[in-house]
């Protein structure tokens, strides 16, 4: 079965090389759909990086009380990170950001002190669980009314409407990928399986004459299925190569655009994993397709 | 050995082309069929090789039913019928070897068996010289002495040549109908379809004779007469 399949692979040299080249392309659109998930993926990552809510603590709010908070704040499932600003680097941080704001500068000397409060950034691990945590700091009332009043605001309610977007096109962002994907990779199935449909139709005759002198089912599917695992593994090794010099090409540029993430060393460093993907996708395909497909001409 | 019993055919587009046939064949018999295009020769043959099943009636082997077999004992049937086509039928990737030796393989014979067995048979059709060709670089005759040495490697009980001399010279149809009655000489029942009076005549064996999917005749003395 083995033999007869590498045999019939080598000799039907046009069809098998027809089949390989379609399931090539088929391939690298998958590898496509691989790493524009990656790239999808890294510049959300990015965005949502960019979103935080900080909360400002009065100039005469004690350490103790926000590292309190700063515990009670770190416990919630929804929170990613965060991150302490004392009185100190939120005046460093001003001087830095005004270094050449000489007027601006000059007023803050004159006050003869520090008006900053410290802070806390606090990163969620999603866009949408800023509401719940700007929610659960708003019932810390008596951190935020009377007098044992330590904070002075929150801003995320300034930010909400921009937050609820960037959340909304994030989420958008991920169904149209996840639709994409399941479409093309349907794509891919459909075409495959079309392929070797096709170039099984030319042997139709020779499958009738196998059953008529007595070929098992097994034996007739058997070199087919070989043939068609060979297609889909030449495919996924070729799609492989094709990747290299192209990720290298795109690699600086995704790097530069899209979220800091090189292609070029994505495909390096997961190659075995991508190695997996495309060649076991190409073989599983090719073998249930001639599974598939060689069962038609089996009911003489 | 193989019975027709009141067996009809008929297909939704060109309606009966087999009419209440009863034929009885013994073992080692030489049978040809003769009729002209459309008589229903070729469905006859179809039925016995359960390619094709009857509309009514029933075809035994042996006494047994062919069409009521399971995949299992189908397959195990069908290499008891050599079946040689006008068309010849080769697989065209296959050199004369393979194309002998895939329906030893389909018959789970080992490579030993395979390669001792297919010299011989390509001695016994006069192609030990072709071996390794393909079917692309054989002549007409050539192709259908292969065709045949694949239907008898498993030695059947029953060997059928469909229109075997129909794409053939003289000179080739005369070798092909030589190396037939070779065969059957051995022991193999034959069971050939065609128009060739001359062929007919030559052998001299029982002769058929059918005409709108009716058997009108069933003559011993082997003539062909229309």
């Amino acid at each position: 079965m083995f033999r007869t399949g590498f045999v019939n692979f080598w000799r039907d040299g046009f069809i098998s090389l027809a089949s390989v080249l379609v399931m090539t392309i088929t391939l690298f659109s998958l590898g496509l759909i691989i790493f524009s998930g990656v790239i999808l993926k890294a510049s959300l990552l990015e965005l949502q990086d960019k979103v935080d809510v900080t909360v400002y603590f009065l100039p005469n709010a004690s350490e103790e009380a926000i590292h309190s908070l700063e515990k009670t704040v770190e416990t919630m499932p929804e929170v990613k990170t965060v991150e302490f600003i004392s009185e100190n680097q939120a005046l460093d941080e001003f001087r830095t950001r005004h270094e050449n704001d000489q007027v601006t500068l000059q007023a803050l000397e004159e006050l003869g002190y520090n008006p900053f409060g410290a802070s806390l950034n606090i990163k969620a691990k999603n866009t949408s669980q800023y509401e719940s945590i700007a929610k659960f700091l708003d019932k810390k009332s008596e951190l935020s009314q009377g007098d044992s009043r330590i904070i002075e605001k929150i801003n995320y309610y300034k930010n909400k409407a921009a937050i609820d977007r960037l959340t909304k096109i994030i989420e958008g962002s991920q169904k149209l990928g996840f639709a994409l994907t399941v479409i093309l990779a349907l794509i891919s199935i459909l075409i495959t399986f079309n392929t070797i449909r096709l170039a099984i139709y030319t042997y139709r005759e020779e499958v009738g004459v196998m059953r008529l002198v007595g070929a098992s089912r097994q034996y007739i599917r058997g070199p087919f299925v070989v043939a068609g695992i060979l297609y889909g593994f030449a495919a996924g090794v070729i799609a492989m190569i094709i990747f290299y010099p192209l990720t290298i090409w795109l690699g600086s540029t995704t790097a530069n655009f899209f979220g800091g993430i090189n292609i070029a060393t994505y495909y390096i460093d997961n190659f075995f994993e991508l190695l997996v993907i495309l060649v076991g996708s190409g073989t599983v395909l090719g073998g249930v397709s001639s599974y598939l497909a060689v069962r038609k001409y089996l009911s003489v | 050995m193989i019975l027709y019993d009141k067996v009809s055919k008929a297909y939704p587009s060109s309606g009966l082309v087999l009419q209440d046939i009863s034929l009885t064949i013994d073992p080692k018999e030489f049978i040809s069929v003769v009729g002209h295009s459309g008589a229903g020769k070729t469905t006859l043959l179809k039925l016995l090789l359960a390619e094709e099943k009857p509309t009514d009636g029933f075809v035994f082997f042996e006494s047994t039913n062919i069409h009521r077999l399971a995949q299992s004992e189908m397959n195990e049937y069908r290499r008891r019928i050599g079946m040689v086509f006008q068309d010849y039928r080769l697989l065209p990737n296959k050199t004369t070897y393979e194309n002998i030796a895939f329906a030893m393989e389909a018959a789970g014979r080992t490579d030993e068996e395979i390669a001792a067995d297919v010299p011989h048979v390509l001695e016994l059709v006069n192609l030990s010289g072709k071996m390794w060709n393909f079917p692309h670089e054989l002549s007409g005759g050539e192709k259908q002495r292969v065709a045949i040495a694949r239907a008898i490697i498993n030695q059947p009980d029953v060997l059928i040549a469909d229109e075997p001399t129909g794409n053939l010279d003289p000179l080739n149809t005369n070798d092909v109908i030589q190396i037939l009655q070779k065969i059957n000489e051995l022991g193999t029942t034959v069971i050939l379809t065609t128009h060739n009076k001359s062929v007919v005549d030559s052998i001299g064996r029982r002769v058929i004779v059918m005409e709108g999917g009716r058997i009108i005749r069933d003559d011993t003395s082997g003539q062909y007469a229309l």
